[in-house]
């Protein structure tokens, strides 16, 4: 394996739960629901996750701990914007403060206990290739995000439901008026975007440290959310999007390492600006609204 | 025979308001039936019961003689009912195959759904692109999409609601004949409107509602307008008393060259716009919805900008590159299109939304907001527009259509500005607003005023406007003399057709 | 199984000063179910957290001393969400007010300068804080790019920045390589002797006193407020929306800033990492309880440092973890929220449909 693959690799690692999450987030954008709260189901999702695996010994059991833990924190993000049509913004934000809360108590516990990484699972033939580790060399959730993105490329644009989600998310008024479901569709969105933040969680106490501790996801869950910005909203770009930032991290790790007479908190602040540059580049270059058109707007049929 | 549809003893209540009062209807098959009356008479809410957007408190829905539950709108789209929405319910970001495809039942593949489209675009002279983004269309295109995918339904009972507010007259024809092919083929058509002469020309039956109750049932083709007119108000229609004859002061308003690419990415370009307002006259601006009038009202309140200051004046002053502070200093005033959200703020209170468009003068002093000054105008206001309302300064929300329109007319009327500026002033308002609003618009104009009457209602610029201009695609017609030309005309100019160049 | 919402339209005043106090009591049972779920006495930790701090006179003085920055940032940020405009990054211009706040006693440490430091030190603070939030505020005016992700991002580079300061150009060279500063020469007064009552508390009511004063009266204020409800009729008045955001940010920023140098200046007295507990989120909670009113807001800064509080006593008494006091914190949050909408809104449950 030559250096450039071992580079290569830890792109893929790092990029792995920013672009679940961040797929999560963008299948509920697209429904047209904002749900800011990932950075705290992140964290629950890392906290339950880790938690369930030690208790229990089975990585399977930590994993669906944390997606479980996903799902209860969106599901009470839905009943507040879906069942009581209060604002998004500060209902997430709700959600995070309660979010990083609810992982400290979870995970006082087990600060300091360490635990095996989820092994990677080779592809007999395909991994031996040339560069092949790269993709091919992984553990399953770098298998699953890559699947998650061309699902959901597929789902919005060629499936049925996905249409149905897409014209929920363009505008509600309209698709109430057609009959189409709009707070059941916005709910299952919510939903699977929380399964998708607990399980990016998941994979940061799991395979990425793999160990648990306090303020673990670093503020991943809000580049995730700019990533869907990033990605104008669009499954493909959105990966691409991940990996670009990936690489950013492990750009700035290896210039901490290599020591090159740069504070290391300047390297450490690299991602938090280079989200922020993104974001302008990508304004400057779209005068047009490409978000979802009913985006963060609360819905209340009339009766 | 068994009626298609019959509705007997509908009554809907909202909170105080009873909507539908023991309403009764019954639609044939192949029968084109309009339901009648003014805004607020309580026609949509009849209409979303009937497509299962609403339910009624009281009162049973018979569909070919059987008892039905409307639970939604898949339920009375399996029954075989089709709905045209007056305010379209498309998708602006989506293709037109793609808004189609969104609302048919499940299950139906979606493979062959632009041939589909294709062969019911043929039968009845439909003509879509499927792959076109919907914002890319007019009007008439858009409206072609809502009957297109009602069409492929294959119903048995089509509801349109306002179907020819966004037409050109030459449209609406092609309508009608698309609409005679369908009765022809045995679909029972509802056709909601308040437009009195459609209802003769093309509906078979009428069944007026007013404030909420059916007031007759009647061959329309027997009735005569007046007849009709009178039963839909429950009075003689007010008239507006038309000026005594006054002289033509100097130019007050004028755009000169007007251009502007739109600020919205979906919206209208004006295109080298040209008009000048002289002092004691009224012109009106026709046009189908969409073609730039709301651009065209930003660019003259001084809300958008234009490239230079010559391109809009005010008694001769250049103020293109003023903003709408600066023109109301120049004593022009301005009425936006909307009531709720533009003209006014639905949750400040009425005393707070005299301050918001008249905070230069005398509503506010120094920076500080003057409540008193505000409380008083207000007061003087609803007294002068006898705008009616529960509380003594209640939040401009809770009043009625008519009564808000009333006020922000009104709030801007005691100003006696010299030029006004307004887009669609009756929009939505019951008959008794509309005649005190038309009133004081031509009264404002006989006392040396200029007035831009922007309005989607040729019935309307017809009553108050001395000359006429027409808006298709940001381009503007030369004004007419309104005793000069014939809606023939002015339709071919809402279509685009000899546009402002050739004239 | 869904809600149906029926809107209520005209809303009694007195419905809306009373769901604040609805949302605590119900925080305050869901907190308690938290707490018995963790096997621990819901009962104790009420005792502890709510009732011990407000019976004891050091505890009345620190609940001034949390509450007073909370209430200044809320204030400031009450201006944003009041516009419609989310500034959630007042964390970062907290930090950026006590550094720029601070260089003024650094740069003069030890030259015998007078009092006026301390005035300087507020105005450079403030004025820190003012510019760190024109960042996200010029971002959205110039491109249009959404002020949640760029105010939030802007938290981690002022945290690090404080961070690189205390451990390297900042540092006190007497100070055993601990990432601090000097202490500084001048520190805000106490108000009692012997006590821990600074003068800074006593701005924070003259910052929520100005700031009614700007809402209710001034044309700026109505401007924000219409700016908020509804954009189109702001344009219509002719206030330019680009304007209202940068005016609202640098509020905001400026008060964010001011609340930093106050706590320094104030309480620590010299720069470290860590001197904000948090405060320019746990203010977003106070902004709402207070519903974006002045007056409310005072009362929420009471009722959430008084939580801060309890959490610090329950660590000690009850070996309660910090993390609960954020738990409590988010239900709060939630609980205002909810509560809103059950004013706003009639709730029905009913069975099937859509």
């Amino acid at each position: 394996m030559g250096v450039w693959e071992a580079i290569l690799i830890t792109v893929v690692t790092a990029a792995t739960p920013l672009l679940i999450a961040a797929m999560g987030e963008l299948v509920v954008e697209r429904a047209g629901v904002l749900n800011l709260g990932i950075e705290g189901m992140m964290a629950v999702g890392a906290a339950c996750g880790f938690a369930a695996a030690i208790l229990s010994g089975s990585t399977i059991l930590g994993i669906l701990a944390a997606i479980a833990a996903g799902l209860v924190l969106s599901g009470l993000f839905a009943l507040l914007v879906l069942g009581l049509a209060t604002n998004q913004v500060a209902s997430g934000l709700a959600l995070t403060i309660l979010g990083l809360g609810l992982s400290g108590l979870i995970g006082a516990g087990f600060v300091g206990t360490q635990r095996e990484a989820i092994p990677p699972v080779y592809i007999p033939g395909l991994t031996d290739l040339p560069g092949g580790h790269v993709l091919f060399g992984e553990n399953p959730f770098v298998y699953f995000s890559l699947a998650l993105a061309f699902a959901t490329l597929w789902f919005l644009g060629r499936s049925r439901a996905g249409l149905t989600l897409r014209s929920i998310g363009e505008n509600h008024a309209s698709a109430h008026a057609l009959g189409l479901p709009v707070l059941k569709v916005r709910l299952a969105a919510i939903l699977f975007g929380g399964a998708c933040a607990g399980l990016a969680g998941a994979y940061l106490s799991l395979v990425y440290t793999p160990f648990w501790s306090p303020g673990m996801t670093a503020g991943r869950g809000w580049i995730a959310l700019a990533l869907v910005v990033f990605a104008s909203w669009r499954p493909l770009r959105l990966l691409f999007g991940a990996y670009l930032f990936g690489g950013a991290t492990v750009l700035q790790l290896h210039a901490q390492a290599a020591s090159l007479g740069i504070p290391s908190q300047a390297l450490s602040a690299f991602p938090y600006v280079a989200t922020i540059v993104a974001l302008v580049v990508m304004s400057v270059g779209r005068r047009s609204a490409t978000a979802p058109g009913s985006l963060g707007a609360p819905f209340v049929p009339d009766r | 025979m068994t009626a298609l549809v019959a509705l007997r003893g509908i009554v809907k209540r909202f909170g105080t308001l009873t909507a539908n009062d023991h309403v009764d209807l019954d639609v044939q098959p192949g029968e084109i039936h309009a339901l009648l009356g003014e805004n607020g008479a309580g026609k949509s809410t009849l209409v979303k019961i009937l497509f299962g957007l609403l339910q009624p408190n009281e009162g049973t829905i018979r569909w070919q003689g059987r008892e039905v539950m409307l639970s939604g709108p898949d339920a009375a789209a399996a029954l075989g009912i089709g709905m045209v929405f007056q305010h379209f319910s498309l998708f602006d970001n989506l293709t037109v195959a793609e808004n189609i495809g969104v609302a048919m039942p499940k299950g139906d593949g979606l493979a062959d759904l632009e041939a589909r489209i294709a062969a019911v675009g043929k039968r009845y002279g439909l003509a879509l692109d499927p792959s076109r983004p919907v914002w890319t269309l007019s009007a008439g295109e858009r409206q072609r999409i809502e009957i297109v995918r009602a069409l492929l339904r294959e119903p048995k009972l089509l509801i349109l609601d306002e179907p020819t507010s966004v037409l050109t007259p030459q449209e609406a024809e092609t309508l009608f004949s698309t609409l005679d092919t369908l009765a022809a083929g045995g679909c029972g058509l509802l056709y909601i409107t308040h437009r009195l002469e459609e209802v003769r020309r093309l509906c078979h039956r009428a069944t007026i509602l007013r404030a909420g109750k059916v007031v007759a049932a009647c061959d329309p083709r027997q009735e005569s307008v007046a007849a009709l007119a009178s039963l839909m108000v429950g009075s003689e229609v007010a008239e507006v008393r038309p000026a005594a004859a006054h002289a033509l002061g100097p130019v007050r308003f004028s755009l000169n060259g007007l251009t502007l690419p739109s600020s919205d990415l979906h919206g209208v370009a004006l295109k080298a716009v040209s008009l000048e307002v002289r002092g004691g006259e009224i012109v009106g601006i026709a046009g189908v919805a969409g073609n730039g009038q709301a651009e065209l009202f930003g660019a003259m309140s001084g809300e958008d900008l234009a490239a230079s200051a010559e391109a809009v004046t005010i008694d001769g002053k250049p103020v293109g590159r003023d903003g709408i502070d600066a023109r109301r200093k120049r004593a022009a005033a301005f009425v936006p299109e909307e009531r709720n959200g533009h003209a006014a703020a639905p949750r400040m209170t009425l005393s707070e939304n005299v301050v918001l468009s008249r905070h230069g003068d005398g509503m506010a002093r120094g920076g500080l907001v003057d409540l008193r000054a505000a409380k008083d105008m207000a007061q003087a206001i609803i007294k002068a527009f006898d705008v009616r309302k529960g509380k003594v300064d209640p939040p401009a929300g809770t009043l009625s259509g008519g009564n808000l329109q009333k006020f922000v007319v009104g709030r801007e009327m005691l100003r006696k500005p010299g030029v006004l500026i307004v887009n669609q002033p009756t929009w939505g308002v019951d008959p008794g607003a509309t005649a005190t609003i038309r009133q004081a618009l031509i009264d404002l104009a006989a006392s040396g005023a200029a007035v831009v009457v922007i309005s989607q209602d040729l019935d309307e610029i017809y009553a108050i406007a001395d000359r006429i201009a027409v808006i298709h695609d940001g381009e503007l017609s030369k004004a007419y003399p309104a005793r000069e030309i014939g809606r023939e005309q002015i339709g071919l100019l809402m279509a685009g057709a000899g546009h402002a160049h050739a004239a | 199984m869904r809600l149906e919402l029926v809107p209520r339209g005209d809303v009694s005043p007195v419905a809306r000063v009373l769901s604040p106090v609805a949302a605590v009591a119900a925080a305050i049972l869901i907190g308690g179910i938290i707490v018995a779920i963790m096997g621990r006495s819901p009962l104790q930790a009420l005792q502890v957290y709510f009732v011990e701090p407000l019976t004891q006179g050091w505890a009345l003085q620190e609940l001034a001393i949390k509450a007073t920055p909370l209430l200044i940032i809320a204030v400031g940020l009450s201006f944003c969400f009041r516009a419609s405009l989310w500034n959630i990054g007042a964390e970062g211009q907290f930090i950026i007010g006590a550094l720029t706040g601070s260089m003024v006693p650094l740069a003069l440490h030890g030259s015998g300068a007078g009092p006026w430091v301390l005035a300087a030190g507020l105005v450079a603070g403030a004025l820190g804080g003012l510019l760190y939030a024109l960042i996200p505020a010029l971002l959205r005016v110039a491109f249009g790019v959404s002020e949640i992700l760029t105010s939030l991002m802007l938290v981690y580079v002022a945290e690090l920045t404080l961070d690189y300061l205390v451990r390297g150009p900042w540092r006190d060279p007497k100070g055993f390589n601990f990432p601090q500063t000097v202490t500084f020469d001048w520190t805000l007064p106490y108000i009692a002797e012997g006590d821990r009552l600074h003068a800074g508390i006593l701005i924070a009511p003259l910052v929520a006193l100005a700031a009614w004063f700007v809402m209710r009266r001034t044309l700026f204020g109505f401007g924000i407020r219409v700016a908020g409800e509804s954009p189109k009729a702001a344009r219509f008045a002719g206030f330019s929306a680009d304007r209202m955001v940068i005016a609202a940010f640098c509020i905001s920023g400026a008060c964010a800033g001011l609340a930093g140098i106050v706590e320094v200046f104030g309480q620590i007295h010299q720069l470290k990492p860590g001197i904000s507990p948090g405060y320019g989120f746990t203010a977003i909670t106070v902004a709402f309880l207070g519903r974006l009113h002045p007056a409310g807001m005072v009362f929420g800064a009471l009722v959430v440092a008084l939580t801060v509080i309890g959490g610090e006593n329950a660590q000690i008494v009850m070996q309660l973890p910090l993390d609960l006091t954020r738990v409590f914190q988010g239900v709060l949050l939630m609980c205002v929220l909810a509560a809103d909408a059950l004013v706003s809104y009639r709730v029905r449950v009913v069975g099937g449909g859509r």
